[in-house]
């Protein structure tokens, strides 16, 4: 029942969605170079497999290697905000601004200040994308933390960092878990924003580009399902992960 | 061991951004090795924070906290304490919750000795087939319950009770004052209890201190004559419905509502 539930209603949901999408262009007559139908998808995707496995594989080494970095900073600089009330009241308006800014202006910025350092600067923009809410929930997860919680253990006589790990940062990984469901979709986001806006040849990014340049419809859409695949996959696994470090903040169903 | 318990002319202000706030003026109180003192009075008159201090979480502004012959400057291993909120680790069993003060405390026990002790208090308690259970499976007595096994597990000489059951349904915390009197027959501490019930005051305490509205002063003190080994039904004797009187006069001249 559980495995029905996991595995075919998802499946059956996006089944029915690519059916839908199939009957929408049918029925329009939408030729491939207005809308692709998923019927189109296939024969792009075979003719170009080993691009897609390449460019796959560039887009998602970076998108992992931003949001690794985005991970530890953003972790970094929720701890400094959560234990300092002066470094969070500081901040915030910094971080806050920051992340105002559309990252598509910063690809120019970047591309300009780091010439020809693809996979740096394709990096560096998953990353700023990203760790903002790392660390806003980090921040709040630490400066929420009730103080009777503190006192348990400084009562005993613990040090503030024995704290940190024994009480806050475990009580806080339900929070980063959440911001890194969040972060993951924006990481890869970034990678491509870099990859399409500074082409430079390599990522799916490119490969969409590629397509646009050539007009070949089918492989754009084909390029965004294959993005779509990456992020669900990596979407996926930090669920795993949330199951095996913080699982117990789920409460038992019922 | 319990140990001793003395505030010397006690004076705490809290730094607010309209001025200093007094919460306590000029407290002594001496508290033998052993006993169980209750602390009641009025809302916000200041009983937390005498907690904190005794705890050495916090330093009084004027005056001395004295514990087994030492002045309290800083948190000491010899203390433990439980509040209203029993603040479990989620991600912890029972067993593990109950064992962390053991993580902390420099102490020679080996795993098997840190298990079995904690095991013994969880048996006193009540919970000795709860103990893999995690918090959120258990009810709000059976936590409070597992917090005071945590306060003792480490064998404090001074227990620290802010509130404990006042969060709990009345014949919850009823069961809990009777497991608290089994503690006491077993275990050896001096206790503090913080309270807003005086029933309860009446039926833990040897000795219950009234403090007055805030900045708090010791108002009244009161002495317990009922017998050391008492049930619920000692509440309904002449005796103990005396106290409650003569403590709850004493409450309404703190709130201000009665002329002393």
């Amino acid at each position: 029942m559980t495995v029905l539930r996991k595995i075919l209603v998802p499946l059956a949901a996006i089944v029915i969605f690519l059916l839908l999408w199939e009957w929408l262009v049918w029925a329009k007559g939408w030729p491939d170079y207005k809308m692709a139908s998923p019927s189109d998808l296939w024969p792009a995707f075979w003719k170009y497999r080993w691009l897609f496995l390449e460019n796959g594989w560039q887009t998602l080494w970076r998108t992992v290697a931003g949001l690794l970095l985005a991970v530890i900073v953003g972790t970094g600089i929720g701890m400094v905000m959560g234990f300092s009330r002066i470094a969070r009241e500081g901040l915030y308006p910094l971080l806050v601004g920051f992340n105002a800014i559309p990252k598509a202006t910063v690809v120019p910025i970047m591309a300009l200040i780091f010439v020809g350092e693809h996979d740096f600067n394709t990096i560096m923009i998953a990353f700023m994308i990203s760790f903002f809410p790392i660390a806003v929930s980090v921040s709040i997860g630490l400066s929420t933390l009730e103080p009777e919680y503190r006192d348990i253990l400084r009562s005993l006589g613990a040090s503030q960092l024995t704290v940190f790990w024994k009480i806050a940062l475990p009580k806080t990984l339900p929070e980063f878990f959440g911001a890194l469901k969040v972060a993951v979709t924006l990481a890869f986001i970034g990678t491509n924003l870099m990859e399409i806006v500074s082409p430079h040849g390599r990522g799916l990014g490119a490969l969409f580009d590629s397509g646009k340049i050539s007009a070949d419809y089918p492989l754009m859409f084909a390029v965004l399902i294959a993005l779509a695949f990456l992020g669900i996959v990596l979407y996926y696994i930090v669920v795993a992960l949330e199951k095996v470090f913080a699982g117990w903040a789920e409460r038992a169903p019922g | 061991m319990s140990a001793e318990i003395e505030l010397r002319a006690v004076t705490h202000a809290y730094r607010t951004d309209s001025g200093p706030l007094p919460v306590l003026s000029h407290l002594d109180v001496k508290m033998p090795p052993g006993s169980f003192t209750a602390f009641v009075g009025p809302s916000g008159c200041g009983k937390s924070t005498l907690t904190k201090l005794i705890a050495g979480l916090m330093r009084p502004d004027e005056g001395q906290v004295w514990l087994g012959g030492q002045m309290v400057k800083s948190p000491r291993s010899t203390v433990g304490m439980a509040f209203q909120n029993p603040v479990l680790l989620e991600w912890r069993s029972i067993l593990s919750n109950v064992l962390l003060p053991l993580e902390i405390v420099p102490n020679k026990l080996t795993k098997a000795d840190r298990v079995a002790r904690a095991r013994e208090l969880l048996a006193l308690v009540g919970l000795a087939d709860f103990e893999d259970k995690r918090p959120s499976e258990l009810s709000g007595g059976m936590r409070q319950r597992a917090s005071l096994c945590r306060a003792l597990v480490h064998r404090p000489q001074v227990l620290i009770l802010d509130e404990p059951f006042g969060a709990l349904d009345a014949f919850t915390r009823e069961d809990l004052w009777q497991t608290m009197h089994r503690l006491r027959e077993e275990e050896n501490f001096t206790a503090v209890l913080i309270t807003h019930d005086l029933r309860e005051s009446v039926f833990l305490a040897d000795e219950i201190v009234v403090m007055s509205a805030r900045p708090a002063r010791v108002q009244y003190r009161m002495e317990s004559h009922l017998p050391k080994d008492r049930d619920l039904d000692v509440l309904y004797t002449p005796q103990a419905v005396e106290m409650l009187a003569t403590l709850r006069h004493q409450i309404q001249i703190a709130q201000g509502r009665t002329a002393a």
